[in-house]
This record gives structure tokens, C-alpha cells and sequence, in this order.
């Protein structure tokens, strides 16, 4: 596993507060009951979750920052790290790891250097492995953005990597 | 308009018969759930909607799961009067041609799976079949003849493939919402409750319990009753929620408010898990156009009765499939079970009384109510009434989505309708019931699949994600999967789970390194049993099947890893090597081409032999070569 830089928090000056106030208060109704879709909806915006933003949310709906900061740290798809401008999620289930999931895996560490959870350094591609997107049948799958690739033969991942700036 | 009555459900119903069963022109179906879309239907969609823009003629439509997987992207094509097909494999670059082709009358055989007898549901026993009288085409099989089809029997998957799930009025009719009609107009919640009773329904998410039952218990507690739907469907290689909530949405929303009407409830949940956002899209959808036809929200059908339905998501976390791990999540917590000495049809989500049940359950409701309890009775064996949907994945031919009735053989599932192995290779297991399941061997193929005899031979029915395992799987291996999947799951509270995965990873870790002692297998059973007995939740009682089950009946493959450092299934890398057979081997060098790390030389037409230190075990060569040279030592 070679080094990966930390990288840069966003800068409180670029945390849209307005915009904030938008999501948790008309969009989900300051419900602390929506605390996970709000903060779905906050990754989604800033593609992880920057720290500002969960101490605004705190605040906002008057919840302790550590209840977030658990919520945030135990489910998987949250980062509290800025990820990549392409996310690749493969598929690591049962089934694609009978057709071979594995050796993917180790093409795409072997290429961008880069191990489960991490990001390259010029900031292109996030690497986070999914336990089952659901198409099984059609495994091994890769997602990276919004694509599915499935049935991916391992010498053709350098080629559809290529393809995303 | 707002739905009032049957008679408004009816004459929506036939407005659309026409287009569903008969449409002037040519209609053709694209299977667009997240298997075809994986597959590049979207392209093939585009493209046709590219050429036959419009309604003249030709119209283009969406569907959702056709069920065959492995042959996406499936489309369909008919017109009133002729023959129904489905078409195979179906890229962007032909579908233009299978449609002309069509129109002229040139069916290409190596591109049509079959061609229907009898499109109709299920439910539709008042409709006369619509392809009654059209002469079969000689040369193309019938597609319900197909060993993929011949034993299906669609409830839950009943409209899938069929309509467009984006569309309530196709629902509409296929008898949509005609059960929960009757059951608002003219059943008694009693008496509903009494319906799904004597059906035997069964909870379909893996825990099995008898529905009518969970219904009964929620109904008799006081409070605010909440109807949740279990749509978190973690089990890796299951994905049958999935596809019923993509194709047909509406089946889980009208099983809901039967549901809702039984128990007395007016909010309803439905927790989907965050790597589904196509059936998210499609759940919104619905829920607007049954809030437009009145059939969610206020005063439904006029009777006063009030429901609504929302939509949670989930954001990684196996765990919160379990009751009330998912509950702690609705409710914007993290995902930690509670030990259930209350349970949660009790004091579930917010501490009020609540029935949940999974997407699939939910789908069965409809046809129950719509055809009694002693149909659904008369399917199955004597403690598993109806059908199941399976995916069949892995190692086989044939994958996919498939729905049969509980009693088939496992060796009917994987032989006949999947086909067999993959490449002829032999079969070495085929693992039920996901993490929580067991791997079953050969000589258990001819076990009926039913919640009683899964169980008798350590593995579980559970969501029914089936993974057909061959030669080429490594038993160890897949025990160490699991329990690393479940060791990253887990939630950490209790003692048993946390540590006990721990520990049992550690020690499958170092026996596929090479670095096992035979001591391990009894430490292992050991911890199984501790785990079984004395953790918090179903993750941790469950967690150890795979591990017990594959040291059962595999127990030699676990020896050969520890006494002889082999694998023979050539997965652990430290524990094999490849091997080019001179004798066998012909020079064609497909293998010396495709090497990533160019580690095997040879002339032309002269045996080659593999550079075993340049060698990094990708297995490139041995799933490439033709001639079987390439060998495990």
C-alpha cells in the first residue's frame, strides 16, 4: 500500500449554510428522525461529509455532535473524508466473489495504487467496496459513478478505467 | 380521479387490458431493472426509441425483471394477433434489426428464448387467454416449456416483466388493488387476518415466521400501529426484493395497506437500502400515482380510512435488516439490535406497536385475499405453503430470478431450471440463506426446498439467494468470506459477536494462509457453539453457519489445508500453484498472450510452461485455456 495524502477539508467559507438550511429544515422538516437522509443529502452536495456541515447540523437540530458523529462513522457509506471526482464501488457479495470479484479488486489496487477506502492522490477515483449491489446474476460488477460494468474480464478494467477523466 | 369503488378500479382496468394484452401495433417490451440496465438495456432502449419515436406503429415500452438474468437485455415483441416472443441478448446493435425483422416476419432462432402460450397472471382467471388461436411459429420453443420457465409458478414476481411499473393503470389491470378493495368494502380486519392464517404464509425475508400470526399478536397491542416494509435485503447474492420493488412496486404498496386495514394502521414505512436507488425511484413513483387515484392518503375510497406511506434509506449497514437494528435506523439512530424479551409487534419503531414484514411477503398478500386462503394452502409442503422466489447466481448457467413452489428439489433448481454448472465443471455445493446460511452439499441435491429441511441439514431457507458453488471454490475460503463480511457487519455490542468473529477470522485467515494447526478445527466449532448460544442478536447466533456447515461436510478440504498446505480448488494463493501439462498442451499460446505479467513462454505449436516466479495465481490462463493444460498443484 503506497502513502496517500491527507487531503484538505472544504473550508468553512465554502459550506453553503443557506443551502443547509434548505435540506434539514424544508426538505426533511427538522426531523432528527431524517438525520440519515439528511446526511445523505449533505454527501451527496459535498460528496462526503464535511465537519462543519455536521456541527451546523448539530445545532440545527438540537442533537448531540458525538449522535452524529456516530451515525456518521457507523454506517458504511458515509465518508468523513473528501473522496475521489469518480466513485468506484465494487461489488464484493457471495456471488460476485465466486465469479472472481477478487481479481478485480487486485487489478484496481494494482493500477491506481489505491486499497478499499482510499483516494487517489490527484484526487480522480475513491475506491469503496459495496457487499452486494444486487445484480448477482451478472457478476463480477463494478460501479463507478452511475455506470454498471458487469462481467468484467480482469484485462479490461485498465481500459474502462481510462475512460473517466 | 379519485378510485371509489370496483367499478372505477374495472373500467381503468379494461382501458388498459387492450394495451397490455392486444396492442394495435407493435409493442416491445425492454426489461429495465438494474440487471438489464447493467447489461446495457438503456442503450438498446435509447436506440430503439431513436428509431420508433411516438406511437406510430411501434411503441417502446419499459418493463421491469423478465427473470432470466443471464441472458439480458431481454426484450420482448408482439402485436394483437400474432405470436409473443421473447428475445435474447438483445444490444443496442440489434434491437432495430429484431424488431423489422419481426414486422416481416423473420424470427431469428438464435436470438428468440421462446415464444408465450399464456401471458395472463395469475389472478386473471375471468380474461380468456390472448394468444388463444394465433398458430405457433414451428422452430421456437414454448418459452413456459424452457427448463429455465417450465417449473415457475409467479405470485409475488407476477407482473414483473409484464407491465410497466412506472404505470398504476397497467397494475390496475392485472388486478391491482382489487384485494384491497375487498378488504376495505368488504372484509372484517378478523377476517383478513383469518385469510392469511389458513394461507400459511410465511415471513419471506429468512426468519419464516407465520405471518397471520405477527399479524394477529400486532393487531391485539395498543398505541400507534405502524406498518413497516423490510426492504433493506443485505444477504449477498439475494436480490429478489430488489427486482419486485423495481417491476412492480405496487404489489408491495396494496400488500402494505391490506396489511394496514388488518391491524389498524395509518402510517406505513418502507426501508430501502441505499445501494437500490433505481427501486427507490420507482417506489416514489408509485406512491404519487396511488396518492392521485386516492388509494394513499385521506379518506380512501371514501371509507374514512387513512394511510400513508413513507419512504426511508438505508446507508450501509447488514446489520440493519434485523428488526430492530432497522428500526433504530428509521428512527435517524444507529443501527444496534436490542435483545428482543419485548417484541417488536409489541413496542417496535418509536416504542409503539409495529408489523414488519419483507418486500416479498408484502407481494404474496394481493393474490391471497384475491384467491383464498386454500389456493395458496394447496402450493407447497406440509410447513411451507406457496412459492419462493429464488436468485439462482454463481457457478450455473442459467442465472437469474426464479419463483417455484416450496417442495421442488434443490436439484431441480440447479440442474433444470439453472441448467447445471458453468463450463462442466463440477458441482461441489450450493449455499442457502446468505451469511446466516449453510453450504449444502451433493449428496443433500434431492432435499426439497422447504424452512423445515434446509434446517435439518444446518443451512436456512432464508431471503433465498442460492450460490452454486463448483471444483473451483474453496470451501475454506468461503467460510473466511463470510465471516469477514459479518466480523465488518457486526455492530460490536455484544461480547460473543465481536469477539468471537475475531477470533474465528484470525484463525480462517492464517489456515488459508498455510499457517493453520489441527487444533483449529475444534476451536473453531468451539466458538461456533458459544456464538450460537449467547449472542445478542440473530447476526451473531446465525454468524457460524457458514463455518460449521463447510467444516461438516468439507472437513477435508479444511485438513488439506492445514496437514498438506494444498489447495485444491486453486484459491489460496499460497497454497497452489498453475501448472502447464506438457502432454496435453498444444502451443496454441492464448495463454502467453493474455498473461498480464508475461510469465509464461513457449514456441508456437510447443508445449509452454509457466514462470513460477513471475506468477501471481490471476488464474488468466486457466480459465483461458481450451485444451484443460492448465493444472492446480
Amino acid at each position: 500500500m503506497s502513502a496517500v495524502q491527507p487531503v484538505e477539508q472544504t473550508p468553512t467559507d465554502q459550506i453553503d449554510f443557506m443551502e443547509l438550511d434548505q435540506i434539514i429544515g424544508e426538505e426533511y422538516g427538522n426531523d432528527k428522525e431524517n438525520l440519515i437522509m439528511i446526511l445523505q443529502a449533505i454527501q451527496r452536495r459535498y460528496n462526503y461529509l464535511p465537519k462543519q456541515a455536521l456541527s451546523y447540523l448539530s445545532s440545527k437540530l438540537d442533537l448531540p455532535f458525538s449522535k452524529i458523529y456516530g451515525v456518521a462513522t457507523f454506517y458504511s457509506t458515509f465518508s468523513l473524508e473528501p473522496r475521489g471526482r469518480h466513485i468506484i464501488s465494487i461489488c464484493l457479495g457471495t456471488a460476485c466473489h465466486v465469479r472472481g470479484a477478487e481479481r478485480i479488486r487486485e487489478k484496481i489496487h494494482e493500477t491506481l495504487c489505491i486499497a478499499d477506502g482510499q483516494t487517489t492522490p490527484d484526487m480522480r477515483f475513491t475506491l469503496e467496496s459495496v457487499r452486494c449491489i444486487g445484480c448477482c446474476s451478472l457478476g463480477p460488477v463494478v460501479k463507478i459513478d452511475e455506470d454498471m460494468h458487469a462481467r468484467i474480464p480482469t484485462d479490461k478494467v485498465v481500459k474502462i478505467l481510462d475512460s473517466y477523466e | 380521479m379519485k378510485i371509489q369503488s370496483f367499478e372505477d378500479l374495472k373500467a381503468i382496468a379494461s382501458q388498459y387490458s387492450r394495451g397490455l394484452y392486444a396492442p394495435d401495433g407493435i409493442k416491445v417490451n425492454i426489461g429495465m431493472a438494474s440487471c438489464g440496465i447493467a447489461a446495457q438495456a438503456k442503450a438498446t432502449y435509447d436506440r430503439a426509441l431513436e428509431s420508433f419515436p411516438g406511437n406510430n406503429g411501434v411503441m417502446i415500452c419499459q418493463t421491469g425483471c423478465i427473470g432470466f438474468c443471464e441472458e439480458e437485455p431481454l426484450v420482448e415483441i408482439f402485436e394483437h394477433g400474432k405470436n409473443r416472443l421473447l428475445y435474447r441478448k438483445i444490444t443496442a446493435d440489434k434491437v432495430i434489426e429484431a424488431i423489422e425483422g419481426y414486422r416481416s416476419g423473420d424470427f431469428p432462432k438464435k436470438w428468440i428464448l421462446g415464444q408465450m402460450r399464456d401471458p395472463r397472471s395469475v389472478l386473471d382467471d375471468d380474461l380468456a387467454n390472448p394468444l388463444k388461436g394465433v398458430t405457433p411459429l414451428s422452430g421456437i420453443p414454448v418459452l413456459e416449456d424452457i427448463p429455465f420457465y417450465k417449473h415457475q409458478v409467479k405470485i409475488a414476481m407476477r407482473n414483473c416483466g409484464y407491465i410497466d411499473p412506472d404505470r398504476i393503470e397497467e397494475y390496475f389491470a392485472r388486478k391491482g388493488y382489487m384485494a384491497f378493495l375487498a378488504a376495505l368494502k368488504e372484509m372484517k380486519p378478523a377476517e383478513i387476518i383469518d385469510v392469511i392464517k389458513r394461507s400459511g404464509l410465511r415471513g419471506r425475508g429468512g426468519g419464516g415466521f407465520p405471518t397471520g400470526i405477527k399479524w394477529d399478536t400486532c393487531a391485539k397491542h395498543h398505541g400507534d400501529r405502524f406498518i413497516i416494509c423490510n426492504a433493506d435485503e443485505g444477504d449477498p447474492g439475494a436480490y429478489m426484493d430488489r427486482s419486485i420493488l423495481e417491476g412492480d412496486p405496487h404489489s408491495v404498496l396494496e400488500g402494505m395497506l391490506i396489511a394496514a386495514r388488518a391491524i389498524g394502521s395509518h402510517q406505513g414505512y418502507i426501508y430501502v437500502r441505499n445501494e437500490y436507488p433505481l427501486a427507490v425511484k420507482r417506489l416514489v413513483t408509485a406512491i404519487k400515482q396511488a396518492k392521485s387515484y386516492g388509494l394513499l392518503g385521506e379518506d380512501i375510497a371514501g371509507t374514512g380510512f387513512a394511510f400513508d406511506i413513507k419512504i426511508s434509506t438505508g446507508a450501509g449497514a447488514f446489520v440493519c435488516g434485523e428488526s430492530t437494528a432497522l428500526m433504530s435506523s428509521l428512527e435517524g439512530k444507529v443501527g444496534r439490535p436490542r435483545a428482543k424479551y419485548v417484541h417488536t409487534v409489541a413496542k417496535g419503531f418509536r416504542e409503539s406497536p409495529s408489523n414488519l414484514n419483507n418486500v416479498e411477503t408484502y407481494a404474496n398478500v394481493p393474490p391471497i385475499l384475491l384467491k383464498g386462503a386454500d389456493w395458496y394452502d394447496g402450493m407447497g409442503t406440509a410447513h411451507s405453503k406457496g412459492t419462493k422466489v429464488f436468485s439462482l447466481v454463481g457457478k450455473i448457467k442459467n442465472t437469474g430470478l426464479v419463483e417455484v413452489p416450496m417442495g421442488i428439489s434443490l436439484r431441480d433448481i440447479v440442474f433444470t431450471i439453472g441448467g447445471g454448472v458453468l463450463k462442466k465443471k463440477k458441482f461441489k455445493a450450493v449455499q442457502t440463506g446468505g451469511p446466516s446460511g449453510g453450504c449444502i452439499p451433493e449428496q443433500f441435491l434431492d432435499l426439497p426446498v422447504d424452512y423445515q429441511k434446509l434446517t435439518e441439514v444446518g443451512s436456512i431457507m432464508g431471503s433465498g439467494g442460492m450460490i452454486v458453488m463448483d471444483e473451483n471454490t474453496c470451501m475454506v475460503d468461503v467460510a473466511r468470506y463470510f465471516v469477514e463480511f459479518l466480523k465488518e457487519e457486526s455492530c460490536g455490542q455484544c461480547n460473543p459477536c465481536r469477539e468471537g468473529l475475531e477470533q474465528m477470522h484470525d484463525i480462517l485467515s492464517r489456515i488459508c494462509l498455510g499457517q493453520g494447526q489441527l487444533e483449529d478445527l475444534s476451536r473453531l466449532e468451539e466458538l461456533g457453539i458459544m456464538m450460537q448460544r449467547f449472542s445478542l442478536c440473530g447476526l451473531g447466533t446465525s454468524a457460524p453457519n457458514p463455518v460449521l456447515t463447510t467444516i461438516l461436510y468439507f472437513r477435508n478440504e479444511y485438513e488439506s489445508h492445514i496437514r498438506d498446505h494444498k489447495c485444491s480448488a486453486g484459491v489460496c494463493k499460497p497454497l497452489f500453484h498453475y501448472e502447464i501439462q506438457a502432454d496435453v498442451c498444444t502451443g496454441c499460446q492464448v495463454c502467453f498472450r493474455k498473461c498480464p505479467q508475461e510469465a509464461i513462454s513457449g514456441q508456437k505449436k510447443k508445449p509452454h510452461t509457466i514462470d513460477q516466479d513471475k506468477c501471481i495465481k490471476c488464474g488468466i490462463c486457466y480459465d483461458e485455456c481450451k485444451f484443460d493444460a492448465v493444472t492446480i498443484r
